[in-house]
This record gives C-alpha cells, structure tokens and sequence, in this order.
C-alpha cells in the first residue's frame, strides 16, 4: 500500500514484470480482468495466432502490443447467454441477475472504450426498456486503457487499419487506468488516484503521462450524416453503381459484424435439453445483417437478399442512422471488419466510396477501387 | 486462461425458482411490471375459434381492472418456454379478453395451436405504438386490409362499426387469396351494420360471388366526400401495402392521411436486438403503425 498520489502530475509509475502479476494479485481481490490474450495458432491464416479477449491471472497471458481480432465486446455481451433457464417446476433467471459479482476490470482501446458506449446507446438507452442482462454486466466495469500512442500502437499489421482519428474516437474518458507496455513491464498511469491502493511497493514513480494517436494511416473521408440524409433523399446514395460490387465479393460471412465492437444484435431461442426434454432454456446468440435469414419472416418473405444491399444497410448504421438517433457516430474506426474480412473487403474505403457519392462534384470519379 | 462463454451458467434442468426470481412464472399479473423486460405472464386461452385452415383465433382471460387493454395496432411477444418466442399482434382486447389471431407458420405457432382453452400462453406486452383512436374520431374511416393484416384491425373495426357517429363514415377492404382464406366470416357480415364492407379474393370459386381480383381493384369504387377529413389505413403484406397506398394516392387522398402497419422480422420487441430496425426507426418502438410518408421514406 502507497500513499495516495497528490497532483496530476504525480501518477505515473513503472512496474517491472514481476511487480505487475503482484499488481494484477491485488487486483483479482476485487475483479475478474479481462484483456487481450493470443491464441497460438487459431488466427485468420493456418500458422498466424489469434489475439481476442479472455479472463487472464498473470501478465504474461495478455497481448498488449497487438490488436485483438475480437473486440471487448464479448465481456459485456457474449456471443451465446442464457435469458432464462425453464424447468418443470418454474422459470429460472441466471444467477448473474441475482447475484453482485465481482467488479470486471477491462483492458482495452480508446476506440473500444467508445465501443462500449455504443453499445449502451442501444442496450440502455433504445426505448424505454434497459436489457438487465447487459446492464448487470456495465455496472461492474472499470476501464484499464492500453495506450496506443501518439502514432497509433504501430503503422504496421493489424494497426494499419485504424481510422479513430477519422472517426473521432482517438481520445477516451472514463477510465481508471492506463497502460504501456514495455521492455520489461508496464507504464501506469492513475487517472482515478483511488487505484493507487491497488499498486504494489515495488512501483517505480515516474513522468509517464498517456498519449493518444493523432494521425490515422490511412485517413477516411467521414461524410456528413445530414449531407447522407440529403443524397438519400435524392435518390443517389442506395442506387450508387459501388454497392453492387459488393453483390460479388461479400460472401455474407458475418465476420465483420462478429468482431465489430458495436454490433449489438441477437437472436433469441429456445432449447431443449437432450437428457431432460422437460427442460430446458432461452438463449439468446449474435446476429449479423450480412448473414442470411436476418430479416426472414413467416411467408418466406425477406428484406435485403443482395449482398450489396446488407453492406449498404451496415454502412447506412454505421455511419448515418445510429448518428440521427443517437448524435454519434456508431462506427468507431477500430478497422476490425477490415482484418476479419476474407473477401479483402474494406469498409474503410466503403465510407469513402460514400463520401464520393455524397460529394456530387466528385460522383462521377471512376477511381473508386478498395486498394488500401 | 478461461474464456468468457464463463459468463453461462450450467444448465439446472430441476431447481425452482428462486425466493427473488422475477421472471413472474405463476404469477397472475399479465403484461410488465417485472424487472425483467423479457419476461413473461402467463393467460389462459378462454376459447379456439377456427378461422381458416391455418388461421384459429385465440382470446385470452385479461384481467382488465388490474392492467388497462392494449390499443388496436400494438403487439405482445407469446413464447411457449422451450420452444420459443413470436411477436403477435392483438386483434381485438376489452376489459376481461385478450384476442390474438394467428396463423400456423413454424415452431412457435403450431405450438400454440397445439393448445387447447385451459392452457396458458406467456405474454410480455403490449408493445409498439398502435392506433390512435383520435386519428379517427370525427372523420371518414378508410380501412384496406390484406389477409391476416385484418387481424390487427379487427377491434379497431368492431369498434367504430358497432358505435354509429364516432366515425362520419367507414368503409371496410379486405382482400384475401381464395375464399377458404378469408378470416372473420361472422365479423364481416356484423360490421355491415355500421360500415361499407367489401370482400374480394384474387382467385375465386364456383361458391364465390363477390369480386374478384386484387384489393387495389375495390379502391377506384370508393368514394370520398371530405378528402381533408380522411384517414386510410392500410395494413398486409409488403407489397399489397405498398400498391394499395399508391392506389390512394392514385385517388387523390393526401399522403399524410394514410396510416400503415409494417412487419418486420422481431427477436426482443424492445429496440435492442436491431431485426427489426429500418434506416433510423425501430419499428417494434416506433411502430408498427407509421404515417405512409414516413413509411415510404423508409428503405430496407
Ligand atoms: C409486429 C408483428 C405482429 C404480428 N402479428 C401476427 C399476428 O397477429 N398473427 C400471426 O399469425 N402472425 C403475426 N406475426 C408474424 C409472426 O410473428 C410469425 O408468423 C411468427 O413469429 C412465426 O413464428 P414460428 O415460431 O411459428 O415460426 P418459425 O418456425 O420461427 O418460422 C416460420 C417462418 O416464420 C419466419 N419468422 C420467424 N420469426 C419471425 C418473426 N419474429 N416475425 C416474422 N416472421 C418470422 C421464419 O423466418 C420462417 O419463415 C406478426 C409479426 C410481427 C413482427
Ligand atoms: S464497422 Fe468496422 S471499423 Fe467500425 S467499429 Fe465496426 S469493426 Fe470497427
Ligand atoms: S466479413 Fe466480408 S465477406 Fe464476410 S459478411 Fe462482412 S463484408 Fe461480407
Ligand atoms: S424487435 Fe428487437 S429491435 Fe425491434
């Protein structure tokens, strides 16, 4: 136990790899920590590791350095929960709505931690009801901040293509801590001087302040949601040529709504267990608006059959129709769809294909190739 | 390491709820008031009244002086526990009964079907905005429906058809496949008491009399003294509704007094699992019922 620290200025520590697992000691009395792990070998080519989240015990299970696949999402809402459990007997709610839990300390970006909040646009704050399973999850969150510096974590894999400086989510708030990896550790920073309790004694004091990414590597033209809403109205933006391409190359995989931080949607249904055809439980798992049967209705009735027409819907959330509801951009620039994408697909140069179009003096360019 | 499908807690296939469960199994109160929003109270079903060789009308005990009826146009999410959840809209409520009518499709409604009276079905409800009645007091009436898109107008009908002057006028479209899919026999004669009722079916039979052909052909017939004090409703299929408001339109009737019910794929019915969302409007919160100005603007 320390001191508590006295001026801004002071929160700045280094831990050595060892002091970190004690840090992470303490830390587990209270929460459980989820951050980026690698999985060997599991990545989106045969011999390439996959980095997603997962609970982690010491610092050498977390991958700070790179990107993860998935996003933090899944802490918050996991692919595949239970709403109820139903019995002969009676219905059931799973114990995290009856239980206080421990608190659950997040490793994760600024893009993510922006992420976070539009998921709670939609979970909390989407018509009057709040969605308790989410919500019993958000109120045990603390955010740790891994910093990605002022050139972004780096220029090259995965980090090519971030676009938070385009998007505006390049600077977070709301987190308790932030962390750099280094040579031998971490840097720390306290920006809730309460977690200073948390350090162990061996923890270095020193200048470290976090820097966050000014620059994209590759910027994107973001249009105007209100310029979007005009282009529409006009009739030029859903028939643009470009979202035919996609009709081709999408595959309707779903990949990038799976590791996109802000998708949020679900399919609830029931099963039945093979032991017990008496019971059973109501689930609910991710849904994506590029995978087939997302609009099916009784009557074989379906909205949206072409490929291109679902990334035109997706592109049409993300950076228009959330905004007009909830005055914010949805997309959060994290580039994950772009790194999960098979096809090569680039949804960052999708909003710049858009921005062409919305830009009437630029529509008639016939530059427009997803080369990124 | 352990990952986050943690979160999932085993399967208990034989405990009970517990003491603070709040999923309001056994409960009596119908509709919300629990703390969970996907939970659900259970109705018996008073009565089955076949309508059609797939469609069967369901009215169930309502304990009206408890919770208020739903409005015509709103909808409840009917799970069967282990077999699933459908959104189904009310097609006609009152102080003791809840009615849904409903058509054999899937999973969810052959259970229901299965059901006899006696049995409970588990709402969580009323959802969506409905009708509002004040859209139709004091004005010409126009109600266009295509199959069981007369099911969420049904009690809206009754309504002004039984209560002479509350409406200046009412005319009543339905139009249907063939003549075995027409739903409401007895209703249809009964509201030719208090409105214009016209029937038509796209094939007929050699018992059929009435007309044949689309529910577009019957708009042309109709006749609008007042313009400015109309409201039509048009409620079907995707592309009935669409060719019907334009038939209207076609007539002259000002976009912003048509009124449409869309459908749409749902999961939650509360704006949270985005089947159902068209560019920036949910329609399980901000509909089912749009203005057909806004409807039309709407793009999938
Ligand atoms: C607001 C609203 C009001 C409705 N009101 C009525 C009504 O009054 N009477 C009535 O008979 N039906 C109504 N429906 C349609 C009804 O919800 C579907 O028929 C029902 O969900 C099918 O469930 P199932 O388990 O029996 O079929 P499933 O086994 O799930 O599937 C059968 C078919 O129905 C489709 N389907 C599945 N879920 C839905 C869904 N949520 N919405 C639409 N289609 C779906 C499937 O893609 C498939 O094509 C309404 C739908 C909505 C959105
Ligand atoms: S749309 Fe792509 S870039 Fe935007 S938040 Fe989702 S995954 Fe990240
Ligand atoms: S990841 Fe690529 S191919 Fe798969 S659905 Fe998304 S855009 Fe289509
Ligand atoms: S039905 Fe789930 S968002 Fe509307």
């Amino acid at each position: 136990m320390r001191p508590m620290p006295g001026n801004a200025a002071e929160r700045g520590y280094a831990l050595s790899e060892v002091s970190c697992d004690a840090l992470l000691r303490e830390f587990r009395k209270d929460f459980r920590i989820f951050a980026p792990v690698r999985l060997e070998g599991r990545g989106r080519f045969s011999d390439t590791d996959m980095v997603r989240y997962g609970e982690i015990r010491n610092f050498r299970e977390m991958e700070l350095r790179e990107k993860s696949l998935f996003s933090p999402k899944e802490v918050l809402f996991p692919p595949s929960e239970t709403l109820f459990h139903f019995a002969e007997t009676g219905v059931r709610e799973p114990s995290l709505l009856r239980e206080d839990g421990k608190g659950l300390l997040v490793l994760l970006r600024a893009c993510d931690i922006a992420g976070v909040d539009r998921l709670d646009a939609i979970f909390l704050g989407n018509g009057p009801e709040k969605d308790p399973y989410y919500e019993a999850r958000r109120k045990r969150v603390v955010f740790a901040l891994i910093e990605c510096g002022p050139l972004g974590a780096s220029r090259s894999g995965s980090f090519g293509s971030c676009f938070c400086v385009s998007m505006g989510t390049n600077r977070a708030s709301g987190y308790a801590l932030v962390l750099r990896p280094e040579d031998d550790g971490l840097s720390l920073f306290l920006e809730d001087p309460a977690f200073a309790a948390y350090l162990p004694p061996d923890a270095v004091r020193t200048s470290y302040a976090p820097s966050f990414p000014l620059e994209d590597p590759f910027p994107v033209r973001v249009p105007d949601p209100g310029d979007m809403s005009r282009a529409v109205r006009e009739e030029s933006l859903f028939s643009a040529a470009f979202w035919k391409d996609y009709d081709s190359r999408c595959i309707a995989c779903g990949r990038c709504n799976t590791v996109c931080p802000t998708c949020s949607c679900f399919t609830t249904y029931d099963v039945t267990y093979e032991e017990n055809a008496s019971a059973g439980e109501r689930r609910r798992v991710w849904a994506g608006c590029h995978v087939d049967r997302f609009t099916d209705m009784a009557g074989g009735h379906r909205f949206r059959e072409k490929y291109g027409a679902r990334m035109r819907f997706k592109t049409m959330h993300k950076i228009h129709d959330f905004h007009l509801r909830f005055g914010r951009h949805m997309c959060v620039g994290c580039g994950r769809c772009d790194d999960a994408c098979p096809e090569y697909i680039s949804f960052a140069a999708c909003i710049d294909r858009v921005s062409r179009v919305v830009d009437a003096a630029a529509s008639t360019g016939g530059d427009d190739h997803d080369a990124r | 390491m352990t990952h986050v499908d943690l979160w999932n807690d085993s399967p208990a296939s034989s405990r009970e709820c517990a003491e603070d469960c709040r999923c309001g199994h056994g409960s009596e109160e119908p509709g919300r008031g629990s703390g969970n929003p996907y939970a659900f109270r259970s109705l018996r079903i008073r009565d089955i009244r076949v309508q059609t060789e797939q469609d069967a009308t369901f009215r169930l005990e309502w304990p009206g002086d408890e919770v208020p009826p739903p409005r015509s146009g709103q909808f409840f999410q009917v799970s069967l526990p282990r077999i699933g959840e459908a959104p189904l809209s009310v097609s006609d409520a009152g102080r003791d009964f809840l009615e849904m009518t409903i058509r054999r499709v899937g999973r969810v409604t052959e259970g229901i079907f299965a059901c006899r009276p006696g049995d409970a079905l588990f709402l969580r409800g009323p959802y969506g905005n409905g009708f509002d009645p004040r859209d139709f007091r004091g004005r010409h009436l126009v109600v266009a429906a295509g199959g069981t898109g007369l099911a969420p107008v049904k009690g809206l009908i009754s309504h002004f058809a039984s209560r002479a002057g509350e409406v200046t006028r009412l005319d009543v479209l339905a139009g249907f496949k063939t003549p075995g899919d027409v739903l409401f026999r007895e209703e249809l004669e009964v509201w030719k008491k208090g409105a214009a009722v016209r029937v038509t079916v796209d094939r007929g039979t050699t018992d059929w009399t009435g007309p044949v052909g689309v529910i577009t052909t019957l708009v042309p017939e109709l006749a609008f003294p007042d313009p400015e004090n109309l409201t039509v409703v048009v409620v079907g299929p995707p592309l009935m509704m669409k060719f019907t408001v334009l038939a209207f339109l076609d007539r002259g009737v000002p976009l912003g007094r048509i009124r449409v019910s869309l459908e749409r794929r749902m999961s939650c019915g509360i704006g949270k699992c985005g089947h159902c969302k068209i560019m920036d409007r949910y329609v399980c919160l901000d509909g089912p019922v749009f203005g057909a100005a806004e409807a039309l603007a709407l793009e999938d």
